[in-house]
């Protein structure tokens, strides 16, 4: 079973990620800011991580940097998930090491076909 | 709700203006898509929609009926084996066997708001050496104006670009302008958008190497089905293809054409008769 790491401030987001990860037979993990992601990487590095940007303590961009500078930290598929909707914020998410980026607000197939693109589902079959 | 008088008229109304086929379990589907058209145009219920289409069957609302019917969700890359069998076996195929002077010619016959041809082009930009310089052309094709101008437009908003799309692609093609995106010009070189209802004779097309008719056959019956991959083979090169929706097969439906082999959804024509072939020749 695939581990995901939602990392949003928001524990209402958390819920709804979770959910929609859980019906996509992932084992969810959650953390409310980039120092707690990072304690949880500590603890077991997730195959993927779902990423808000502007949190307390430390936040997104900032815990992805730190991150891939880790050992084993470039093996999680990072997908930033934020309402930071600019060329800018999308630049620098994956110049930072991210390997999708999801603008808020955001359904079901948004997230599942995201977690194809990096690989960590298997392509739904033609419809 | 609909009263069974009415979805009985909807269903004629459907099937002769516009070939969709409606099955008599689908009262949801037509409520669901026709709900917002009582807003847009101010009538009460269902049954005043249907006097108004059988008063003029031309009208605004009725191409609306029309529209909301056989519009298709659509996605970029949607199933993504068409573009990589379109990089795989199509182009290097294609490009092999034209004089370097002759254009690739593409039409996409349910282009809908444009996702798919614009989803060809950025595969062709991103795999300059399968075609060289070779010039490509798209025919953009739909039953519907609307879906059609905003292929054109190429402006998505933001929940479409993140339908399909990798964010590299987004990047790389794209421009934010105020709360849409943009697809650049330069994907748009060589595209033309036109209506056109399958329905109708394909008059003044040309010829195409590659034509793209997915998921929209499901709208009809099977005469009419062979009917059209008839005339499509008619109007595609005798080394061209033909690509269909994954769910979609052209079993029992003439023998315009024939699969790819191991390629499901992908079709050769089988030789055409010599007539087809020099009117397809003379038009180019």
């Amino acid at each position: 079973m695939k581990t995901c790491l939602v990392v949003d401030d928001s524990s209402v987001v958390r819920k709804v990620a979770r959910r929609i990860l859980e019906d996509l037979a992932f084992t969810v993990r959650e953390a409310a800011d980039g120092q707690a992601a990072l304690d949880a990487c500590d603890e077991a590095m997730p195959d993927g991580i779902l990423l808000d940007w502007n949190m307390p303590v430390m936040e997104g961009l900032e815990f992805l940097q730190i991150l891939r500078k880790r050992e084993g930290g470039d093996v999680p598929r990072v997908i930033f998930c934020t309402t930071n909707n600019d060329f800018e914020h999308i630049t620098k998410a994956i110049e930072a090491g991210a390997n999708e980026y999801i603008m808020k607000p955001f359904d079901q197939d948004i997230l599942r076909e995201k977690l194809e693109e990096v690989g960590l589902l298997e392509k739904a079959p033609a419809t | 709700m609909i009263s069974a008088t009415d979805y009985d008229f909807f269903k004629k109304f459907l099937k002769l203006h516009s070939g969709l086929i409606l099955s008599d379990d689908k009262h949801y589907l037509l409520e669901s898509r026709l709900v917002p058209l009582l807003r847009k145009f101010e009538l009460p219920d269902f049954s005043r929609l249907a006097a108004n289409l059988r008063d003029n069957a031309n009208s605004v609302v009725a191409q609306a009926v029309i529209e909301a019917m056989t519009t298709n969700e659509s996605l970029f890359f949607r199933d993504k084996t068409p573009f990589e069998v379109f990089t795989t076996v199509m182009l290097p195929k294609l490009h092999a066997a034209r004089p370097p002077s002759a254009p690739l010619r593409i039409w996409c016959a349910a282009a809908s708001t444009g996702q798919e041809p614009y989803s060809l082009a950025m595969t062709l930009k991103e795999n300059p050496h399968l075609i060289g310089t070779r010039r490509v052309e798209f025919l953009c094709t739909d039953l519907s104006n609307e879906v059609l101008e905003r292929a054109a437009s190429g402006r998505y908003n933001q929940f479409e670009v993140q339908r399909g799309l990798p964010i590299q692609m987004l990047m790389k093609y794209f421009k934010k302008v105020d709360d849409m995106w943009e697809i650049t010009p330069q994907l748009k070189t060589g595209m033309t958008f036109r209506k056109l209802n399958l329905l109708h004779p394909f008059v003044g097309l040309g010829q195409f190497d590659i034509v793209f008719c997915r998921n929209v056959l499901i709208y009809f019956d099977a005469p009419t089905k062979t009917d059209i991959l008839n005339r499509i083979a008619k109007v595609t090169a005798p080394d061209g293809y033909l690509v269909l929706g994954g769910a979609e097969t052209v079993m029992g439906l003439g023998e315009a054409y024939r699969p790819l082999p191991n390629q499901r959804g992908f079709y050769v024509p089988n030789v055409p008769a010599p007539a087809s072939m020099s009117a397809a020749v003379a038009s180019r």
